[in-house]
């Protein structure tokens, strides 16, 4: 009875996983920790490694051992030994997985209580996931609300999310914070971070929700509470003042309405090309319908998109429904925006 | 027409006259046999309906293939224009439908219908003609999904998720394409999981207990009952979206009352079980080859037996676990976390088993057993993250990457669709009569099992890294284009991997050298019969006395005559 090849084909495996275990910590996987949950999870992770990981090597190691040590030698034709099982190796290898998933479940439910564990202080931010962006509302005490395209943060502060969508699901998701969360229509989910770190980290989507699924990537910006209540009165002021800005007004639309998810615009700072470049919009538009001004084939473009598909691109591609989901207004704000800031196309993007 | 059976003369009592022959089939009652083509498309055989079912299925596979090959070509680069994102999308949406629902499954039926009845010593399946339409809906099912490709294909993946397959977001015809193809492969599946059960229950030869039952009909039987069971509710739930996006109803659209979530759980309460309907018949046939190539009896028959109806009906428990980040009270996340942890267990019990049955064997390295240890290994790393993966807070940052993507690869191409390469390889010399070509055997294997790595391990790196599923294209500075380039490569040596083994299947038909009735030295009763198997499968049905009846027949053989016995002819009439 090959006992001792038994013990031999451990003791490899022994010493490859210490081996295994050790490469896996060393393995930075994640994107950079920046909420208090991200480094219960790494660590929880981590946990996972040192428990899996052996497992894996363990019971490969047996397997490519039996496979090459008992492989027939020419000639042989007898048969393996004849042994049809063996129950107390059967309660063995039944008990050890059972008693490691039963540890690993409670220790997740403890990683689990402390990253939901509530803090009174909470900043509440609404979040609403529309084909192709992300909108965000920070209520204001005794005052109307701040709308933002920008996620912006306090550093240190536990955030609520309320999470809503307003057409198909999407699925919020910060890496750096290791939180997800489904955006559903028709109902609102919170989800809590305390954001742990300064810098700008990426928010995307994580649930495919139609053909800009891949574009709907935005930034979350954590920056020092000083910085922030800075970033929430200028807001405010922004609120108050100023409403005639008509090309800050556009600029908005443009990527409030995830217009800058499919196509490249220099003055937005859009750069995605699911749709076709729109600087230079001035010259395209001639050459595609010239009885047309730039102003109604933009204003077509968008009401109408199936009426004229630029060639090369899909006729799915750009939504149909602009000319239901927006009002007249903000048409108008849209076709003069673009008109002229396709025309000044150089230049950097404002931030 | 050739034979006539007659009863005994019979004595009509009740007037006293001489006795009447009276014959049992009437000479003008017995149809003449189409032959050629049309022999196939009429046949009955379970033989021939499996054939039919292998081929097709592989056809599907190939164009599940390229199309998984175009979605490589697109992710290689950062930025990449290649593909536009409405064709990636419908990409995605064929690739996954295609090979769940025209590949694994019904290939796993098609290797069941091939095997059942020999397996069990009987001459059909319970209904042949119920197992002919079987076929054919799936085969038109098929046909009817890809048909939308001159249309518009399906873009909402293939979980077709509502509402983005509702007719607002999705108006043209993939998703009702894609509805089609759900109701007639669930029918075909359903039509054939339900012959499954009855002949297995009813037709075993004398002396098979369900204690001496091949291990693969155990996993058949199981997969059946799944498909019972889990089938009805995607039923529902694509008729539901069905009249949702044709005549006005709102059963997943809120502004109407209605609930986007109700699909996500009518979906995976079928997509769950259907992850084990594709894995555990490629358990079965592992659980068949291990000891053939080990020349050693399975170790623990009955714990693989049993854990083959624990994963069965726990799997029945844990759909919500594919829903970890749809809003959730976190005591049902905690209870969907805690049954996906039971199902590890016995799962880990099949693999121990397996292992200790290659233990202290006598092991032959053919081609079958190299993709059946593979099938091994790769699933220990699929069902190794799958544990991880249950354990939502982990899962929060995991759901919907390319870790997920991997995952599931590893469970179904390197689960499922080694052991069903195993398979192939094992039973071609029954259903050929031919023998392949073992060097080409373990070439094909060796490059699929690097390739299927080299595309699938990366991926692990790229979702944890922040890559979500289902993107056509990424920006440079997401730092994925290394993971991204590796897998593209990768993808194409496992794609040359399998016409690899496609050129060897398909040259041996004619060229391979005769195989014989039992090239393995194989347990099932399969292997006592010609090969290929005459119509009628057995003239003769030896009695069960174990769960390797050929090995009793040897020994026997053995006894008798005093020396080995190497190929045994069953007594041909
Ligand atoms: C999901 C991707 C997508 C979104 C979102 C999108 N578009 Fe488009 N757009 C396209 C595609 C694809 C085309 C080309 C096909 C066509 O002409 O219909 C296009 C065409 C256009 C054109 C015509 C360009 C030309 O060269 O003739 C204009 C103008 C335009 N879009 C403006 C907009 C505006 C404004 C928005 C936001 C309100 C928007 N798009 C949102 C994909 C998109
Ligand atoms: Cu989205």
């Amino acid at each position: 009875m090959p006992r001792g090849s038994l013990l031999r084909a451990i003791a490899v495996g022994v010493v490859l996983s210490v081996i295994g275990v050790v490469i896996a910590l060393a393995i930075d996987w994640f994107p950079v920790q920046a909420s208090t949950a991200a480094e219960d999870i790494d660590l929880l992770w981590d946990v996972l490694l040192i428990v899996s990981v052996p497992i894996f090597i363990l019971v490969m190691a047996v397997a490519v051992y039996s496979v090459v040590r008992f492989r027939v030698r020419p000639g042989d034709t007898g048969d393996g030994e004849p042994i049809h099982g063996n129950t107390r190796l059967e309660v063995v290898w039944v008990a050890i997985p059972f008693v490691i998933v039963a540890l690993l479940s409670v220790y997740g439910w403890i990683v689990l209580d402390d990253i939901e564990a509530k803090d009174p202080q909470a900043m509440v931010v609404n979040v609403t996931g529309q084909q192709f962006a992300w909108r965000f509302q920070y209520p204001q005490a005794g005052g109307p609300p701040i709308e933002s395209n920008d996620l912006v943060l306090p550093l240190g502060r536990q955030v609520e999310f309320n999470i809503r969508a307003s057409d198909v699901i999407h699925s919020f998701w910060v890496p750096a914070f290791r939180m997800k969360q489904d955006a559903v229509p028709g109902i609102v989910t919170a989800t809590r971070v305390t954001p742990t770190k300064a810098g700008s980290f990426p928010l995307v989507c994580a649930e495919l929700c139609g053909i800009g699924h891949s574009t709907m990537r935005q930034t979350v910006r954590v920056v020092p509470e000083g910085q922030f209540t800075a970033w929430v009165g200028r807001q405010r002021q922004g609120l108050a003042g100023a409403p005639g800005d008509e090309l800050a007004a556009g600029r908005e639309l443009f990527r409030q309405q995830g217009c800058a998810g499919c196509h490249t615009l220099a003055e937005a700072g859009a750069q995605a090309a699911t749709g076709p470049p729109l600087d230079g919009l001035t010259e395209v538009a001639e050459k595609r319908n010239p009885r047309q001004s730039l102003e109604e084939y933009i204003r077509d473009s968008i009401v109408a998109p199936k009426a004229l598909v630029v060639r090369g691109y899909s006729p799915e591609g750009m939504p149909a429904n602009y000319g239901e989901r927006l009002s007249e207004q903000e048409i108008d704000t849209l076709v003069r925006y673009l008109a002229s800031a396709s025309a000044s196309s150089t230049g950097d993007p404002p931030r | 027409m050739s034979e006539t059976l007659a009863t005994p003369p019979q004595t009509n009592e009740a007037d006293g006259r001489a006795p009447l022959a009276r014959p049992e089939i009437v000479l003008h009652g017995i149809r003449e046999r189409p032959s050629g083509w049309l022999a196939w498309l009429t046949t009955t055989d379970h033989k021939r309906i499996g054939l039919m079912y292998l081929f097709a299925t592989f056809i599907f596979f190939i164009l599940g293939g390229v199309e998984a090959l175009l979605i490589r070509l697109q992710l290689a680069w950062s930025n990449n224009t290649l593909i536009d994102g409405t064709t990636y999308n419908g990409l995605v949406a064929l690739h996954g439908t295609t090979m769940v629902f025209l590949f694994v499954v019904p290939i796993l039926a098609g290797f069941g219908n091939y095997l059942v009845p020999l397996m069990i010593g009987a001459r059909d399946m319970a209904f042949p003609k119920l197992n002919a339409l079987s076929f054919w809906l799936l085969l038109f099912g098929g046909i009817a999904f890809y048909v939308s490709l001159f249309f518009e294909p399906p873009a909402a993946g293939w979980t077709s998720y509502a509402p983005l397959s509702d007719d607002a977001y999705l108006p043209g015809t993939g998703i009702d394409s894609w509805i089609i193809l759900i109701h007639l492969t669930g029918l075909s599946s359903l039509v054939g999981a339900i012959n499954f059960v009855a002949t297995i229950h009813n037709m075993r030869a004398r002396g098979m207990g369900f204690g001496r039952m091949p291990l693969f009909v155990w996993t058949i039987l199981i997969y059946s009952y799944l498909l019972i069971l889990a089938l009805p509710s995607v039923a529902a739930a694509v008729t539901m979206l069905l009249t949702d996006r044709n005549f006005g109803t709102g059963f997943f659209d809120v502004t109407r009352g209605g609930d986007p979530v109700l699909w996500q759980h009518l979906f995976w309460f079928f997509g769950h079980p259907e992850v084990y309907i594709m894995v555990l018949p490629a358990m079965g046939m592992i659980s068949e080859i291990l000891p053939v190539f080990a020349r050693k009896p399975i170790f623990g028959y009955k714990a693989i037996a049993a854990s083959t109806a624990a994963i069965g009906f726990l799997s029945m428990l844990v759909w919500a676990h594919h829903m970890f980040t749809t809003p959730t009270a976190t005591v049902v996340l905690a209870f969907f976390m805690l049954s996906s942890f039971v199902i590890a267990v016995p799962t880990g019990i099949k693999i121990f088993n397996w292992i200790a049955t290659l233990w202290a064997g006598s092991i032959t390295f053919a081609t079958p057993l190299l993709y059946a240890v593979g099938f091994v290994g790769l699933f220990v790393i699929g069902g190794i993250s799958g544990v991880m993966m249950a354990i939502f807070p982990v899962d929060w940052q995991l759901h919907d990457t390319y870790f997920i993507v991997a995952h599931l690869h590893y469970v179904l191409f390197g689960g499922s669709v080694f052991g069903i390469f195993a398979g192939l390889y094992y039973w071609y010399p029954k259903m050929s009569g031919r023998m392949y070509s073992e060097a080409l055997g373990k070439l094909s294997f060796w490059v699929m099992f690097v390739g299927f790595n080299l595309t699938f391990l990366v991926q692990h790196s790229a979702g944890l890294s922040g890559m979500p599923r289902r993107i056509y294209y990424y920006p440079e500075s997401a730092g994925w284009e290394g993971y991204n380039i590796a897998s593209t490569i990768g993808s194409y040596l496992l794609g040359i991997g399998v016409l690899i083994t496609a050129y060897n299947l398909v040259r041996n038909l004619k060229k391979g050298r005769r195989a014989g009735n039992d090239p393995w030295h194989a347990n099932t009763l399969e292997w006592f019969t010609q090969s290929p198997p005459p119509e009628n499968n057995f003239d003769v049905v030896p009695r069960i006395r174990s769960v390797e009846p050929m090995k009793d027949i040897r020994r026997e053989v053995a006894e008798r005559t005093g020396r080995p016995a190497g190929s045994i002819a069953q007594p041909v009439a």
